[in-house]
């Protein structure tokens, strides 16, 4: 089922190619998707030593759709946010290998313990900062926290439109962008005016692989904070090959209000967690005939599992 | 799944004592440092770029050629309008190794290439042919580019270098409806025209991988009246997909089903000569072909690769009589053989590689300079232990491929014969590896003269000299007993000077130098790194006893049987 949004004859209209200036947000998250017996700690918080640092898959799917409309758009520029820790640049130097333009990583102590409603207020701050962005390209939501509130709640915090679920941008011309949409039964084509922001559904086009010449070229890349971590003097480096720097933000960099950042600006308070597994309790043996599969149908019925 | 990350017995070669020769030699003293971005500063930055590169390749090969191998396999290329339409995934493949920039691997920097030395490049064609051994062949053929950037004039090479960089496939095309293991019979004409000074061929090619490439190298006569290998020269021509080169038909095979095999038609197609006239089989498809060769070998191990994984988890999953059929020891003997044949073979292949990585090397910089005549004798010397060890290769490890394809069908049991698992896929790929760039007993009679010279035995005594830990003493012992049975037995079959007899036998001679040679590579390994442990006392108990039946029937064969034999 396809619900077409926009009117066909647009579509054969003379293109008016922008130069986009696109920023992409991205998270490092651990791998959840293979977990072992000690995913979780002792107090049901997930146990991230013990987890693979990687990049967020649905964030991917969202770089890739960034990397494809700067190829159409030529002039067109990526970069990428992520908050987090100073190893949390690995996102960013993954995506430069996949062919971004650069990143910024915000980090600082301030950040810490934040919940969604900090994280996209510290995010939107970022943003500003950068300046004027066309379009925001994110993952639907992360696998460690599975919320999709962070996309979203950006876009409200910069007030501009956001188009979620997205499968496909299909393209952006005369200031306008027009994004596929997944739906739950099919998919719906929208447009709407720039700056927007888009989230982006893991049923888009898995992202190109890392480009074996700009991996060599920016290995080497790292945030002030990992040089110094490492105890590295990059001093030569950087004055020969200046694009080796990867941006950094604190908290001094941004325009805030303290008292909405980290654990002071977040609400959410986890109260319990339980740790479910599955057992099989009763079961029922039916005989193949349309008598028993008639009884069971009207049984659950009723009682609500299904219908 | 990364098939290069997951696997520390690739990235132990990138550590071997003679990497650092090899990769200061291919940088020229690192100097394109200051030119390009991507170059190297110094040895381990190159190393590391190594690294770096071969994982993505891993991560590509593992995420998405791998799964797309059994697709491939059953959708095939089509022919429509006298064209190549691959399947979906070998596209799908493609299209990804073209984005990610890994075609022109081993090319120079100014055409686009990553100038990477052959170890990197290997392991990545090694790579390749573990996640689908016929795609490889797609990608492999990069390979012919080398033979552009070696022999070809400059304005050729930024002609078509930077072509094969960006993505465009490349194909070889030498074999004839009647001339296959004997190129000289090559017909396929070229005439050159006064009027535009273009060459211009005509003519049929029959058993072309890839015949459908954009960048064609193509062996054909240009001396009218000759009918040998000096008649023929060397072209490369732009297939513009038009009427001047039709795809016939592709041939329907037993396996590496994904890689179109093609017979053309050239009707007046323009091209350009590489090199010198009349030097067309005799130097350049040599060159290709040795090339081609060390890519076979790659390809073997990667498949061998691929039917020991396939047959190890089999055995770890399936049970029967209560426990995993690993536990059993006729089934895990099976898989510790695959695993030895699959290191020795491995062995060999980067042993083999790293002898044309120096020779290359000095072939290139000999085109700019003069060499010194410690170079020039260094040159010479890897010159000839490649020439020496690449059919040695080429012969044992498709060979161990096979037989790892049977044995790993096998371990499967009843279900190993149904289409459900990857194993009959490898069984059916791995039958060309024997045959084509050359079959095994061509191998041999390339391999057969460094046998006679004694070339393998010096580089055996080589490795008798090498630092070799004492707990490999009993094997080291072992082999040197061997190695002096080895050279009397050759010293006697070359005082008979009887060469029918010699050719007869020259199997068993290249396979009992072949298991010396593998022997000491893995216990020499085994002393750097003891992950090769096992596989190095495995492949030596497998090694002597194959030594010993070939050595028992030489022994016990009068050279006039040989008569008996003759159909």
């Amino acid at each position: 089922m396809l619900i077409n949004f926009y009117p066909r004859n647009k579509l054969t209209k003379q293109v008016i190619r922008m130069e986009l200036k696109i920023v992409v947000l991205a998270k490092q998250v651990p791998d959840t998707r293979n977990v072992g017996k000690d995913a979780m700690k002792e107090d049901g918080t997930v146990n991230r030593a013990a987890l693979p640092a990687i990049f967020n898959p649905e964030d991917l799917n969202a770089l890739e759709q960034a990397l494809r409309l700067k190829e159409k758009n030529p002039g067109s520029t990526v970069h990428i946010l992520t908050m987090g820790p100073s190893r949390a640049a690995e996102v960013i130097r993954e995506s430069i290998f996949r062919g971004a333009d650069g990143g910024y990583l915000l980090s600082g102590r301030e950040f810490a313990g934040s919940d969604t409603l900090a994280t996209s207020y510290a995010l939107s701050c970022a943003l500003r900062k950068i300046g004027k962005i066309d379009i925001i390209i994110c993952g639907r939501q992360a696998i460690d926290g599975d919320t999709a509130q962070v996309g979203p709640q950006v876009a409200e915090k910069l007030s501009i439109p956001q188009i979620t679920y997205a499968e496909e941008i299909v393209d952006v011309k005369d200031n306008t962008i027009i994004v596929k949409r997944r739906l739950e039964r099919g998919t719906e084509v929208v447009q709407g005016k720039l700056p927007m922001l888009v989230t982006v559904n893991g049923s888009a086009a898995p992202c190109r692989p890392r480009h074996a010449k700009l991996t060599m070229k920016y290995k080497l890349a790292k945030t002030p904070s990992e040089i110094a971590e490492a105890g590295l003097d990059y001093t030569d480096l950087l004055s020969k090959k200046p694009y080796l720097k990867i941006n950094e933000l604190s908290v001094a960099d941004i325009d805030h209000d303290p008292k909405w950042l980290g654990m002071s600006g977040s609400p959410t308070k986890v109260k319990q967690i339980e740790s479910v597994v599955f057992t099989a309790k009763e079961s029922k043996r039916l005989q193949p005939t349309d008598a028993e599969i008639d009884a069971l149908m009207k049984e659950l019925i009723v009682n609500h599992t299904i219908g | 799944m990364n098939f290069y990350k997951e696997n520390p017995a690739l990235k132990f070669q990138l550590s071997h004592p003679l990497m650092e020769k090899i990769v200061t030699l291919k940088e020229r003293n690192y100097e394109d440092k200051d030119k390009y971005d991507y170059a190297p500063e110094n040895f381990e930055d190159a190393i590391d770029s190594y690294d770096k590169i071969l994982e993505i390749i891993g991560e590509i090969c593992g995420e998405i050629i791998a799964p797309n191998a059994e697709g491939v396999d059953h959708d095939g290329p089509q022919v429509i309008n006298n064209r190549v339409k691959y399947a979906p995934g070998t596209q799908i493949n493609h299209e990804t190794l073209a984005k990610a920039g890994l075609y022109g691997m081993s090319l120079p920097r100014q055409y686009g290439g990553l100038n990477f030395s052959m170890v990197p490049y290997v392991m990545a064609a090694e790579l390749v042919s573990r996640a689908d051994a016929g795609f490889a062949n797609i990608w492999g053929l990069q390979d012919c580019a080398e033979t552009i950037a070696e022999f070809a004039s400059d304005d050729i090479k930024a002609e078509f270098l930077p072509r094969v960089c960006a993505g465009e496939t490349c194909s070889m095309d030498l074999t004839e409806p009647d001339a296959g293991s004997d190129l000289q019979a090559v017909q396929l004409k070229a005439t050159f025209n006064e009027e535009d000074q273009t060459w211009y061929l005509n003519g049929v090619k029959r058993f072309i991988t890839n015949g459908d490439a954009h960048i064609k190298l193509v062996l054909a006569r240009t001396e009218e009246g000759t009918t040998d290998g000096r008649g023929l020269s060397y072209f490369v021509c732009d297939n513009k997909h038009n009427d001047k080169i039709k795809v016939r038909r592709i041939e329907n095979k037993l396996g590496i089903k994904g890689s179109p095999t093609c017979e053309l038609v050239f009707t007046n197609a323009p091209a350009k000569l590489i090199g010198t006239r009349r030097m067309g089989l005799i130097k350049y498809v040599m060159s290709l072909m040795n090339g081609a060769r060390l890519g076979v070998g790659a390809q073997s191990v990667g498949l061998s690769a691929s039917a020991y994984e396939e047959a190890l988890a089999y055995a770890k999953d399936r049970r029967q009589f209560g426990k995993a059929i690993i536990e059993f020891p006729a089934v895990f003997e099976m898989i510790s053989l695959i695993k030895a044949k699959l290191d020795a073979s491995r062995a060999i292949l980067y042993e083999c590689t790293r002898f044309v990585d120096v020779y290359k090397a000095y072939e290139a910089i000999e085109a700019t300079r003069k060499l010194t005549p410690e170079e020039k004798a260094e040159y010479k010397d890897f010159q000839k232990l490649a020439d020496a060890f690449t059919p040695m290769l080429k012969m044992f490890a498709s060979e161990f491929a096979n037989q790892n394809a049977y044995d790993c069908i096998q371990v499967h049991g009843g279900s190993g014969f149904m289409k459900d698992y990857p194993c009959e896929r490898l069984y059916r790929d791995a039958r060309i590896l024997t045959i084509y760039e050359g079959t095994s007993q061509l191998q041999t009679v390339a391999a057969i003269r460094h046998v006679t010279t004694h070339s393998y035995l010096k580089q055996i005594r080589k490795y008798e000299a090498e630092n070799i830990d004492t707990r490999f003493d009993n094997i080291k012992n072992a082999l040197i007993n061997m190695t002096n049975q080895y050279e009397e037995v050759v010293n006697r079959v070359v005082e008979l000077k009887n060469q029918e007899y010699t050719d007869f036998i020259a199997r068993r001679l290249v396979e009992m130098a072949g298991h010396i040679i593998m022997t000491y590579l893995l216990i020499i390994d085994a002393t750097r790194d003891n992950q090769f442990d096992n596989s190095a006392r495995v492949y030596f108990n497998y090694a002597q006893t194959e030594f010993a039946k070939h050595l028992h029937f030489i022994n016990n064969f009068n050279a006039d049987d040989v008569n008996l034999y003759k159909a």
